[in-house]
């Protein structure tokens, strides 16, 4: 019993570098399923393979990509939120409300179109701030009370305009989701924006890494000395500030905020995630995976209205597709029910 | 130094003065002080409640008393809200594991410290150094004598091997004082032997240790000097060549213990060595990742408890598993009353009466929220239907029962388990498995991390099942655990080793099989079990180690030697002599079972 030696304790099953190589092979897992995608769409229409086509696609995304950023940085810190659909619809309503005149059922105080944006993306903050701090500091289950915010905000998007849409924008307003810069959408290019910054974010800096540890063992990053709830509320802000420049990227590429701008979108965010890697246990998951995702999704989309689908069905086919990318992604090391 | 600790007294590393602690109406401490002098290792024992998990949390600024004070090398401790600051003074290992699962190796070792390249000052601090963050630790574990990849998933290696980068990440931080919070609750023997081997030169060097353990033999083994609580308050502290082990454990249950003294472990009854087995288990192939399994093959008898050993990944628990219907075999078979099982069921493993007691409780033992009650019948609420529909006031009497037959101490049986202590948690599981009055109960480690006197009362249990009738397939490297069994066969790699038919065993034979020292590794045991059948038979040999390459070495036949008058007893099959002798014996042999005085 006084062996002092030290021998040495094997790996149990794991050789050397294993651990990388199973996480490139999940990194891109989706690649040959975007492939089969873009060999489908290249059978289904002539205008598939173009340059205008992709173009309309990334536009089409981006404002959604820009979502599944923020539920991505969520959910890698183990929680969820529900309200980011209502916060883009209702931010970019707020935004709008405030540069429009009454006649366009604005408040009246027809802010400059830049002040406007900037309050939209402030009002979104705010809103991830009273989320995440009702969530972190009271303890009130995230899942019911994002659930509570989707339906109260999306009321108060109706509400402020009396149902109405809010048309006829500001150039300025609209710059985010109708310019072009360089041949392609200023919206294409804040959302790849987006997208690098926050991947740079999770992988190189000691906060990006502490939303890993707080998602994959809060009470190990707390041992650790990370400020944990001070990190999950600022990730609720952040979440909430980003659902709202994506509220406004869509309210720029339709020219106009409706009363219901947002309805259904988180459904199509949390596959997107899910179905490029990101847990929804928390701890798991980056950027280029989440946006692997949004690309299949959008080219889903868009093969289906190429292909003219009857518009009864798209709805139907789209949900198979989800399915049969999650069940793929699952095959591949993703996403498990149970741990 | 071993009286009154409470002495301001500079050179302690780490000091905790008239700690008191309540939560709620509990009263979870009261006024207990210690401390540790450098290069020194102080023991914490106590049963599981006594107050140990409180003194860690207060200790390594997880929390902060009501009334006491705690000071770092003579200096006031920093305040509980600056995680950072405690991390530097003190290194703790909790009793739950405090890596992140799903990061790397190398990066665990870095939590919230990253290494970073150049940047532009606090402005702009550079990106993280990822290469230099897996040379370093690579670099530090390799120093520490493991052999790991640190790019791999932390929750992908061994648990000895998670172990190990906690305790080599605490100290990295430079800190005097280390806390190790029962830290080979989930190791094997040998395992234990390397910690404390990597523990020792870290007291030559003037590190502090506070080491809190269930294995009082580990106490003895590593610590100068021991502490005992009981219900929140100090007990004793001395140096540990001061306290026998007896008295260690009267000071931990205390005089007033209803479970002092009482059920001692009946003389194990030889069991009728023709009587048709109640579970056999045939040429059983397997693989699992928590170890494989090749071609093993034994049978349990109606009374007879039959206990496997074997380190971790050896295949002891997928044998268990397999025979519960959790593991899919891949040739081979298992049978219970001479009915073959199909594979991979477990509910028709429960239906022919097998009762299953799970490695990790806290994984697949309990269902957390819910009470006890519901716990502890789950696996017979088709008994306590009428017309399908369950019937309260049967659930409630059944619960009862079953509660009461197993001595769980909670506030009624609507209480949470969760909400229970680790002994009364493990009482529950133990309960279920029961429940179904089993023909086989198979048990993997049923009293890990429980104190001495659950440990007791769960060993009980187990015994008063085989005293009916039942067979009983005891999985566990306790040896203490062990001590009831009436044969025990020792798992290699996968490969049924040898075989131990005679009761007192003798803990260095068995401890060496298990490690597979006197046989080579590729020699093929072979069907050694029928050889073992039939020396339980006669019980004459101590013991038989089949593959036939078990030299003097092993001491497997001084198992019988040295307990020359057990032996004698038992060639008769007179139980009751042979028996006890060799209970006191195996008792002599390991701390736990010490316990049981």
């Amino acid at each position: 019993m006084t062996n002092t030696s030290l021998e040495p304790v094997v790996a149990a099953g794991w050789t050397r570098r294993r651990g990388a190589a199973v996480s490139l092979v999940q990194q891109f897992a989706l690649i040959p399923v975007i492939v089969v995608l873009c060999v489908v769409g290249a059978f289904v229409s002539d205008s598939f393979l173009t340059l205008a086509n992709f173009t309309n696609v990334g536009q089409q995304v981006s404002a959604l990509g820009v979502v599944v950023v923020a539920e991505t940085l969520i959910l890698v810190t183990g929680s969820m939120d529900l309200s980011l659909q209502s916060n883009y619809g209702l931010s970019a309503m707020v935004a709008a409300w405030l540069v429009a005149p009454v006649a366009q059922f604005g408040l009246g105080v027809e802010l400059n179109p830049l002040l406007g944006l900037a309050a939209g993306i402030v009002v979104g903050g705010l809103i991830g701030a009273f989320n995440g701090t009702l969530i972190v500091k009271a303890k009130i289950n995230g899942f019911i009370l994002t659930l509570a915010m989707y339906i109260l905000l999306a009321g108060v998007q109706t509400g402020i305009v009396s149902g109405h849409t809010i048309y006829h924008l500001p150039k300025a307003f609209i710059a985010l989701g109708a310019f072009y810069f360089a041949d392609l959408p200023v919206s294409v290019w804040v959302a790849a924006a987006v997208f690098v910054a926050a991947g740079l974010y999770l992988r190189y800096t000691r906060t990006g890494r502490a939303l890993y540890a707080i998602g994959g063992n809060r009470e190990a990053a707390r041992a650790a000395g990370i400020k944990v709830d001070r990190i999950r509320i600022g990730v609720f802000v952040v979440g909430g500030a980003l659902a709202a420049l994506g509220g406004l990227m869509e309210a720029g590429r339709v020219v106009a905020v409706t009363a219901n701008q947002g309805t259904n979108l988180i459904f199509t965010v949390f596959a997107a995630a899910v179905i490029g890697g990101v847990s929804l246990n928390g701890g798991r998951g980056n950027m280029l995976g989440a946006a692997t995702g949004v690309v299949l999704l959008g080219l889903v989309q868009n093969i289906l209205a190429l292909a003219q689908v009857q518009s009864y069905w798209i709805d139907a086919v789209d949900g198979a597709v989800i399915l049969v990318a999650l069940a793929l992604s699952r095959v591949v090391g993703g996403e498990r029910s149970t741990e | 130094m071993s009286g009154d600790p409470g002495r301001p007294a500079p050179p302690y590393v780490i000091e905790g003065v008239g700690l008191s602690q309540s939560f709620g109406h509990t009263r979870a401490l009261t006024d207990v002080s210690l401390a540790i002098q450098p290069g020194e290792c102080l023991g914490l024992v106590g049963r599981n409640g006594a107050g140990k998990s409180t003194v860690v949390s207060i200790l390594s600024g997880l929390r902060r008393p009501d009334t006491g004070v705690v000071r770092l090398g003579g200096e006031p401790a920093p305040p509980v809200g600056d995680p950072a600051a405690w991390r530097r003074r003190v290194a703790t290992v909790h009793q739950h594991s405090m890596l992140v699962p799903t990061l790397t190796v190398a990066e665990n070792m870095y939590l919230d410290r990253q290494p970073r390249r150049t940047g532009l000052g606090r402005v702009l601090p550079g990106p993280l150094h990822w290469s230099a963050m897996r040379t370093g630790a690579a670099e530090v574990l390799r120093e520490w004598g493991v052999d790991v990849d640190v790019t791999a998933p932390a929750g992908a290696i061994s648990v000895e091997q998670r172990q190990i980068v906690e305790i080599a990440r605490a100290l990295s931080t430079g800190t005097r004082c280390l806390i190790l919070d029962e830290p080979t609750a989930a190791l094997e023997r040998a395992g234990v032997r390397r910690l404390f081997g990597r523990l020792r030169p870290l007291l030559a060097q003037g590190v502090g240790i506070l080491y809190i353990s269930h294995h009082l033999e580990e106490v003895y083994e590593i610590c100068d000097r021991v502490t005992v609580l009981r219900d929140g308050r100090h007990v004793r502290t001395g140096a540990v060549g001061g306290i026998g082990q007896d008295e260690l454990v009267t000071a931990m249950v205390g005089p007033e213990d209803p479970l002092a003294g009482t059920t001692t472990i009946d003389a194990a009854p030889t069991p009728d060595p023709d009587a048709a087995p109640v579970l056999a288990v045939r040429h059983l192939t397997a693989a699992d990742a928590r170890g494989s399994l090749t071609d093993v093959s034994l049978v349990v008898r109606p009374g007879e408890c039959v206990g496997v050993l074997g380190l971790a990944g050896s295949g002891t628990t997928t044998l268990a598993d397999a025979v519960a219907g959790l593991v899919r075999p891949t040739a081979g078979a298992v049978l219970v009353a001479g009915v073959p099982l199909p594979a991979g069921r477990p509910d028709v493993a429960l239906r022919h009466g097998i009762g299953y007691v799970p490695e990790d409780r806290h994984a697949r033992g309990y269902v957390p929220m819910l009470g006890v009650g519901d716990n502890i019948t789950m696996t017979i609420t088709d008994r306590l239907t009428r017309y399908g529909v369950l019937s309260p006031r049967r659930h409630l009497a059944a619960a009862r029962r079953l509660a009461e037959r197993l001595g769980v101490v909670s506030a009624g049986t609507a209480q949470p388990v969760v909400e229970l202590s680790g002994g009364n948690q493990q009482k529950v599981v133990v309960g279920r498995a029961l429940a179904r009055d089993p023909r086989v109960v198979v048990a993997v480690a049923p009293t890990q991390g429980v104190d001495v006197a659950s440990k007791r009362a769960l060993l009980g249990a187990l015994d008063e099942v085989r005293g009916a009738g039942a067979g009983v397939l005891l999985v566990s490297d306790d040896l203490a655990d062990l001590a009831i069994a009436n044969r025990i066969v020792v798992l290699v790699r996968g490969r049924t080793f040898a075989e131990f038919v005679e009761p007192p065993w003798d803990r260095e034979a068995l401890i060496a099989a298990s490690e597979g020292l006197g046989a080579r590794d590729d020699d093929p045991p072979g069907t050694g079990i029928t050889g073992g059948d039939t020396a339980a038979g006669d019980t004459t040999s101590g013991s038989t180690a089949s593959g036939g390459g078990m030299g003097g070495t092993t001491g497997a036949s001084a198992a019988g030697g040295t307990t020359g008058a057990s032996a004698a007893g038992g060639t008769t099959g007179d139980s009751a002599a042979g028996g006890t002798t060799g209970d006191s014996a195996a008792r002599g042999g390991t701390d736990e079972g010490g316990a049981a005085q």
